[in-house]
């Protein structure tokens, strides 16, 4: 069988006949970037090409010298680069973030970064891409992780403010691409009061804004305000919830929001009191049902629980191959929140 | 059931006792009946479902899930109930605009009634088709018996009583005995829409008036006159009722401390109230067993309460006793209101005059000073407790003022134990806890040192899951991932031997011979009271030092 268009090496996938990585862990001359998350976007590249989107949030993230070279990709966009074709198309993810599909003559893989297909009303929706092999993530492969509606998980941020409006709801939200989505969403399941968000979110915010995604009233909260922000809703990164910046609000209630809160030991070893399950990655029958979806004939996982999609994918006859790559971490654990964003 | 389900999962996460009183009050506000009277059932402990076994759980999901999969989740989860409601797989039915509305709480409760045993397997998967994680969640922390719900009794009808105007928690305690769920009554009554409801129990259970343990800080703030000392009797509290129903017929009975009626395991008692002069009453009292005039160790007692069937000989061989404390109502009229001083007068008499053989009075203890008191706990025989000091687990401190209010108040009451036996043990096995602490071990298995076949061996003779602070579980739950030798499912064998180990400082009221364990013996309420980072393993207490605790009590 002949070699394959891409490979794993120690910087990340590599594909030779065009010289490029896709979304590489160390500095490397040319890479391809899926998402502007900081473990996926990195800065110090010679030339990336990413969506227009990316690159302005990696711009924003790293300052404007965050590479030599820029490129814009356009989704669906065909683009030659050395010996193959390579196009994006929308992963669903966060704001910009996109599925990478490299063919050949003789051969296609799509690597999807991170991807979900839970509906999200600041980003355009996942495409499903044909192909030879897929490259999947994997963060939440395990079939105890299925993601409820959103709108349910929102319901349980609202009522729990009509019982308290004595106290602050904090709500711990990775700042790119959660928070954004957890704010439209509260818009959209009526709340119309401000919407506060942490220091730390104003960019990103503000970025998301620019690009059309309507939030309603935000204020950004400034010190002095804390204390009067009863019954109010404040988004922050998720490592403020324990951090001194939290307990000036009035008698604060931690929620969190993140694919995790589904295993009740993991909400509690973080000290949630209210957790809401909502995630920016597919849940396992998502992962199954999209894996499918690409009728690919071969399957790769990337990073995350990758042995029990692997014993899936072995269970239907599909070839699955776990890369163990290293450098991926998970946004949706503060452990591993840029402390830049 | 999937909205009482998320209630009790919110208060599982609400660490304030005022939230989850909001919580709780909050839904009783907008929850229907029944619904909301079954769940203060369930909540009060007044429901009792069938329970099912961990292996029909475990049946039903290798049914519909690949044990690869089943395993690998399961591990990473940590709890059957919870990973099973996870990854129960979603029904067709229930998905979809036509699909019917999930179960009711009630209609949970009446099918689970109802399913005759052999057909609960399949009604149970019927039901968890039906119900979304969370109430599948909370389906099977019921069923199983295994739901902690962090919310007391207490706290749920405190909750209750929020939702009516100027209606005291003990207003509905009062009243409690004689409820039956739904409570449709009841909370017609509290929500102002029907009086209070009749208590028609003739002989009702009167909620019992507890006790704080006193700490060293407390007697500077107390006067030595105001209060009356008596022993605490190392039994279990009850409470002995007699009244009269509408057709003039006695009606006798026997409560634990909780209320539950536990008649028909002390027939011989029953009787003995039933006949002559006893008339109508309510005693406050322990119950003991009373051998030849001497009362018997707490063990002894076991022994009586561990036997399911009650027969003649049973009865013979262990008499039943009641120690009386307190009269709560006589012919009719509730004494509580009166201060302990005017009840125990009352007390004297009806045991002097109307009670019944198999009842005594629990002595006063005279004392002049706090220090004199603490003597006599040191050693009650000193007291005048003689042969008996071995059923003595402290003694009970009651202002002389006091009425008789249910719960524990702080102030009129305080119970002064003794202090406890300790022992250096070895960190044998540790299991991984619940709820909050299902991801720590928490749970541990300790042992001491004897001569075995090949030299030194550790014997295990107990297990404690309490008495460390948070900190220092966090740092025993690294100690034993940090020392693990084996895993057996949820629990992990740690290194104990000459040269590594762990010593923990046990603390326990007393120690019975035991066939059931290895070791001989069985601690009563064991629990960690220090952790001995610098005690060497080889250090730790022998077997020979715990025996010879057999039969001395604290
Ligand atoms: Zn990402
Ligand atoms: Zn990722």
């Amino acid at each position: 069988m002949a070699p394959h268009i891409l490979a794993p090496t120690p910087a990340g996938l590599y594909c030779p006949a065009g010289d490029f990585h896709i979304d590489p862990t160390r500095a490397v001359p040319r890479a391809l970037i899926t998402h502007g998350h900081s473990d996926h976007a990195r800065a110090g590249h010679g030339a990336v090409l990413a969506t227009r989107e990316t690159l302005a949030i990696m711009a924003l993230r790293y300052g404007e010298a965050f590479c030599a070279e820029r490129q814009v990709a356009a989704y669906g966009e065909r683009i030659r680069v050395g010996g193959v074709d390579v196009a994006f198309h929308p992963a669903g993810h966060v704001l910009g973030s996109a599925q990478i599909c490299v063919a050949d003559a003789r051969q296609r893989i799509v690597v999807s970064g991170d991807y979900k297909r839970q509906r999200d009303p600041t980003c355009p929706a996942f495409e499903p891409i044909s192909c030879d092999v897929f490259i999947t993530e994997a963060t939440f492969a395990l079939p105890v992780f299925r993601h409820p509606d959103t709108s349910h998980e929102v319901e349980k941020l609202l009522s729990s403010c009509r019982i308290f409006p004595d106290r602050a709801h904090l709500l711990g939200a990775y700042s790119l691409g959660k928070a954004q989505r957890m704010m439209a969403l509260i818009r959209e399941a009526g709340w119309d009061r401000p919407i506060y968000i942490h220091g730390a979110m104003e960019k990103i915010t503000d970025y998301y804004a620019s690009e059309g995604v309507d939030f309603g009233e935000i204020v950004k909260v400034s010190a002095s305000d804390r204390a009067r922000l009863a019954g109010e809703i404040v988004l922050c990164p998720p490592s403020a919830i324990q951090d001194v910046w939290s307990r000036k609000f009035p008698d604060p209630v931690a929620a969190f929001a993140s694919g995790w809160m589904r295993v009740r030991a993991r909400a509690r070893q973080r000290g949630v009191e209210l957790p809401l399950i909502v995630s920016d990655h597919a849940d396992w029958d998502d992962l199954c049902a999209t894996i499918l979806e690409t009728r690919c004939g071969e399957v790769w996982v990337t990073h995350g629980e990758a042995d029990a999609l692997a014993h899936w994918a072995s269970t239907i006859g599909l070839p699955a191959r776990p890369l163990h790559l290293v450098g991926y971490g998970d946004e949706e654990e503060a452990g591993v929140e840029a402390p830049s964003a | 059931m999937n909205r009482f389900a998320e209630l009790l999962d919110r208060i599982a996460f609400e660490p304030g006792r005022n939230g989850k009183l909001r919580l709780l009050a909050d839904y009783f506000r907008h929850t229907d009946d029944p619904d909301r009277g079954w769940a203060l059932a369930a909540m009060t402990g007044a429901l009792v479902f069938r329970h099912a076994k961990p292996g029909v759980i475990r049946a039903l999901i290798a049914e519909r899930t690949d044990p690869v999969l089943f395993a690998m989740s399961y591990d990473y989860v940590g709890d059957l109930s919870e990973t099973v409601a996870l990854l129960w797989p979603h029904s067709s039915a229930a998905i979809g605009h036509n699909a019917p509305p999930p179960p009711t709480l009630s209609e949970v409760v009446e099918i689970l009634h109802e399913t005759p045993k052999a057909a609960l397997p399949q009604a149970l998967a019927a039901l968890l088709d039906q119900l979304d994680e969370t109430g599948r969640w909370a389906l099977l922390k019921l069923i199983t018996g295994a739901l902690r719900i962090g919310v007391s009794a207490r706290l749920a009808k405190t909750a209750l009583a929020s939702l009516g105007d100027d209606i005291a928690p003990n207003a509905i305690e009062e009243i409690w005995p004689g409820l039956e769920p739904p409570y449709l009554d009841l909370f017609a009554w509290v929500e102002g829409r029907a009086d209070r409801p009749r208590i028609l129990d003739p002989a009702p259970f009167r909620a019992a008036m507890l006790a704080h343990a006193i700490e060293e800080t407390n007697f500077a703030a107390l006067d030595p006159r105001d209060f009356a000392a008596e022993w605490k009797w190392d039994g279990i509290r009850v409470q002995a009722v007699v009244g009269r129903d509408v057709d003039g017929r006695r009606v006798a009975r026997l409560y634990s401390r909780t209320g539950e009626d536990i008649s028909p395991a002390f027939p011989d008692l029953i009787e003995s109230i039933c006949a002559g002069s006893f008339g109508e009453a309510a005693i406050d009292g322990e119950l003991l067993i009373v051998r030849e005039g001497r009362v018997e160790s707490f063990g002894t007692l076991q022994q009586r309460l561990n036997r399911k069937k009650v027969d003649a000989k049973l009865v013979a061989e262990f008499p039943a006793h009641v120690r009386a404390y307190d009269l709560l109502s006589e012919d009719g009229e509730d004494l509580r209101p009166l201060t302990f001083a005017q009840r125990r007068r009352k007390l004297e008499r009806f045991i002097q005059s109307r009670a019944p053989d198999r009842f005594d009075l629990s002595p006063i203890v005279p004392f002049d000073t706090w220090d004199q008191l603490a003597a006599y706990r040191r050693d009650p025989a000193s007291a005048g407790a003689l042969d008996e000091a071995g059923a003595i687990e402290g003694l009970m401190l009651k202002r002389l003022d006091s009425i008789y209010v249910p719960g524990r108040p702080t102030g009129p009451w305080w119970k002064w134990k003794r202090d406890p036996f300790t022992v250096d043990a070895v960190l044998m096995y540790a299991q991984r806890g619940h709820g909050k602490r299902s991801s720590f071990y928490s749970d541990y298995t300790f042992g001491v040192w004897r001569e075995g076949a090949e030299g030194e061996e550790l014997v295990p003779v107990g297990k404690a899951y309490f008495g460390f602070t948070d900190a220092e579980l966090k740092q025993l739950d690294k100690w034993v991932r940090d020392h693990t030798t084996n895993r057996f499912g949820p629990v992990r064998e740690v290194e104990a031997n000459r040269k590594t180990g762990l010593v923990l400082e046990v603390a326990f009221e007393g120690v019975q011979r035991s066939a059931r364990h290895k070791s001989g013996v069985a601690m009563r309420f064991p629990r960690v009271s220090r952790i001995r980072w610098d005690k060497p393993a080889r250090d730790a207490d022998r077997l020979e030092a715990v025996e010879a605790l057999v039969g001395e009590r604290k």
